[in-house]
């Protein structure tokens, strides 16, 4: 039986970990590659690093990253951010990622995520989703690009089975209105999700205490929870998270250190 | 001072190999990597990662000329480590695209029988059904991490070391003689998965005594 995922985040920008709340205010959190090392060690069982560098100039930096994590780092790694080609796509996963996350890329170019699935495999393309609730309108999200400034004006639920359709192997589901807020996540869009799709689906935005995990899993049926700021300031480590979810019943790995 | 495990690692563009020779040396190995069939000699473990479909995979290691060489050193004691569809690619035929693959070990490759959901991605648990030394230290609840929707049936199940269960049970780990097949990825498989490749690199290391020739 698969194992659930717990994930940690790592954003990055121009080389160094950050993470904003709701995107803004962005504070420094530390040197990717060791941060990446000192999570798997306590059993995260993927590692995600989110490149918000904005300027393409800085784009050689997160290969350097990339490269430099992938050679002491034993879990598998994903690369999310910026990437825009085919061409981009292969060279993070040169660079040792095993998987990239597409987001406004794919809003801006619809046959990207084809592409990359007909050319790397379906498993190595993620389409990253920063959805938000319509006001006035429940049950209903919109894709909102560019770190959640830009509004597409696209569904949610159709974009996303759109790109599952085109060929992404798993679905990176971030609400907007929950990131950075740690007060749990969007059950009700993950349900909205989860009930749609056959690939899995990672649970991102809100995270805030195990028991949120636990929930995420549960009630809103996610693969995997993704979360940053609660393992970047140590108000929750890995190791107790996971410990938590096992003993609410969730199938997880569990770190040997902890053992 | 033991002498370094020298591994070939194949490349025959099917899939990264950082992270399978970033493990390797972490673990002391000295890696090259192998494109043609004289990248092979010297090497003591031809080390086939990959991912992908048998056919193409098959196809391409025609055109660089490896699959004999490949054969003929491991029928003649060069050890084989097989990494996903590299370990695949140990068995006779594959009911993917019907290729013909390596032969090393008898059997058949299939879609992973009873599966809820292909691909099968992520972790999941090794379960021991035979003993074996790969396995030194692992502990009962080891996990691995796995990408791929298919499975060889060995004919021998002698060969089958671990099961995993995705909805059916499969072979994860195969071994005979000097031969080791991962269907899971030990380089992308935490501290477990770095345990099993450095047990197969004591493999050989222990295997070189029997290749020593006592002069007559």
């Amino acid at each position: 039986m698969l194992l659930r995922r717990v994930i940690p985040c790592l954003d990055v920008k121009d080389g160094r970990v950050v993470k904003g709340v709701r995107f803004v205010d962005l504070t420094d959190e530390g040197d990717p590659p060791e941060l990446a090392r000192r999570y798997a060690e306590a059993g995260a069982d993927e590692i995600c690093f989110l490149d918000i560098t904005a300027a393409p100039e800085g784009r050689g930096t997160l290969l350097d990253i990339v490269e430099r994590t992938a050679s002491q780092v034993f879990v598998p790694l994903s690369v999310g951010g910026g990437v825009r080609s085919a061409l981009e796509m292969r060279d993070v996963l040169r660079a040792g990622a095993d998987k990239v996350a597409v987001n406004s890329a794919a809003v801006a170019d619809p046959d990207l995520i084809a592409t990359c699935a007909r050319r790397f495999g379906r498993q190595c393309v993620v389409i990253s989703v920063d959805a938000r609730a319509v006001p006035g309108e429940p049950g209903r999200w919109e894709v909102v690009i560019q770190g959640g400034r830009t509004p597409t004006g696209l569904d949610a639920l159709e974009w996303i089975d759109r790109c599952v359709d085109q060929g992404a192997g798993e679905v990176l589901l971030t609400s907007i209105d929950r990131d950075g807020t740690r007060e749990g996540f969007d059950i009700e869009l993950l349900q909205a999700v989860t009930s749609r799709v056959q690939v899995p689906v990672i649970a991102s935005g809100g995270a805030g205490t195990p028991a949120h995990m636990t929930q995420a899993i549960t009630e809103g049926h996610a693969d995997a929870v993704l979360a940053a700021s609660i393992f970047h300031r140590d108000l929750h480590s890995i190791e107790a998270v996971k410990a938590e979810m096992a003993a609410a019943g969730v199938p997880v790995r569990l770190s040997r250190r902890a053992a | 001072m033991t002498e370094p495990v020298r591994v070939a690692v194949v490349d025959y563009g099917a899939g990264n190999l950082i992270s399978i020779r970033n493990a390797l040396r972490l673990l002391g190995a000295e890696v090259e990597v192998a494109e043609t069939p004289a990248g092979l000699g010297g090497a003591e473990v031809i080390l086939v990662p990959g991912v992908g479909a048998s056919e193409a995979a098959m196809g391409r290691l025609r055109r660089q000329g490896l699959v004999e060489p490949i054969i003929e050193q491991v029928r003649g004691g060069t050890w084989f480590v097989g990494v996903c569809l590299g370990m695949q690619l140990l068995f006779e035929r594959s009911h993917e695209d019907g290729a013909e693959m390596l032969g090393l070990l008898a059997g058949e490759v299939v879609p992973i029988p009873g599966a809820p959901s292909l691909p099968h991605i992520g972790w999941n648990r090794l379960e021991p059904v035979r003993p074996h030394p790969v396995l030194a230290g692992l502990p009962d609840d080891a996990t691995a991490y796995f990408v791929h929707s298919f499975v060889p049936q060995p004919a021998e199940p002698e060969v089958v070391i671990t099961e995993t269960e995705h909805g059916g049970r499969f072979a994860s780990l195969v071994a005979a003689d000097r031969i080791v097949g991962f269907q899971f990825h030990p380089e992308r498989s935490g501290e477990d998965g770095l345990l099993l490749l450095r047990n197969t690199l004591e493999l050989v290391i222990a295997g070189r005594a029997a290749d020593v020739e006592v002069p007559a």
